[in-house]
């Protein structure tokens, strides 16, 4: 069921990175490009997913288990450090050069632009090379 | 604003916050870059919940046309560089967003649309810094590429 429910999750978030506009670079960067021809569009994606979150997560994070599968595995920091701002900076740099973020990269992919599927292999080695520099390897999850 | 498209981004937005709460049920939280991350190498028991999400990913995104959906606004190179000029940035974006989120631990849905939902400072902090560094990237990209 546990797995039903993630294939299901993530057919719903291809399905609304598509309809929202998400999937498309020129949209994203018309969104960051706050001094020129600016589309306020994608803070209705932003705005509309975390109405819902911060409704619906308050009453299942009430629980102890999940309602399906064993537990629940959250990020446990909460501290602001180094990593987080250092990190967060160079998603921005990266962002705003691609106009392209995890989700919707790999969504994008369904439309079959070679060009997506170089920055999707990009992204797989910048997670690699950032995990040998950050001793990511070693960790066991 | 003549892109501008609040109902559908809305609808979309909502979509999304529905799938992170579908996922939250199953005990998990939908940040696309962790999904990714942690599945380089895969570990055993704990690979095919992800493998599964991504490829809903690619599915849902390929019905979204197949079902009416406009993708007339899919624009891949906002800059309109050569297609040359165009995969070098594409290589260094791609660089900066895998490592960046996989160091931040978290990207636009993971800390954006699932960390401001469980009113995490870590998040917040997170998406003002990623997005006010985007702004300026943009603002840099437009002067030095003109148009």
């Amino acid at each position: 069921m546990f797995n039903i429910i993630s294939l299901i999750s993530g057919l719903l978030f291809g399905f609304g990175l598509a309809l929202s506009g998400m999937v498309s670079p020129g949209k994203v960067v018309g969104f960051l490009d706050l001094t020129g021809n600016w589309d306020p569009s994608l803070a209705f994606v932003m705005g509309g997913g975390v109405l819902v979150t911060v409704i619906t997560f308050r009453f299942i994070l009430k629980r102890s288990v999940p309602y399906f599968g064993s537990e629940f595995k959250l990020p446990t920091k909460t501290d602001l450090d180094k990593r987080l701002v250092t990190g967060a900076v160079i998603f921005g740099l990266g962002w705003g050069l691609g106009g392209l973020c995890p989700g919707p990269a790999l969504s994008s992919l369904a439309y079959g632009n070679p060009k997506i599927f170089v920055f999707v292999g990009a992204m797989v080695a910048g997670i690699v090379i950032a995990k040998l520099l950050t001793g990511g390897f070693k960790k066991t999850a | 604003m003549e892109n501008f498209t609040p109902y559908s981004s809305l609808i979309g937005g909502i979509i999304l916050g529905v799938a992170a709460t579908l996922l939250l049920m199953a005990g998990r939280i939908a940040g696309i870059s962790g999904i990714l991350s942690s599945l380089i190498p895969p570990q055993t028991g704990d690979a095919l919940w992800r493998v599964l999400f991504i490829a809903g990913l690619i599915i849902g995104a390929a019905v979204y046309p197949l079902v009416g959906g406009d993708m007339a606004f899919l624009n891949v190179n906002p800059y309109q560089l050569s297609d040359n000029a165009h995969y070098v940035l594409l290589v260094i974006a791609g660089l900066l967003v895998g490592g960046g989120t996989y160091v931040g631990a978290g990207c636009t849905s993971g800390h954006g649309i699932c960390g401001l939902g469980r009113l995490s400072l870590r998040s917040l902090t997170a998406v003002l810094i990623f997005m006010a560094v985007a702004v300026v990237t943009v603002f840099i990209m437009r002067i030095v590429v003109g148009g």
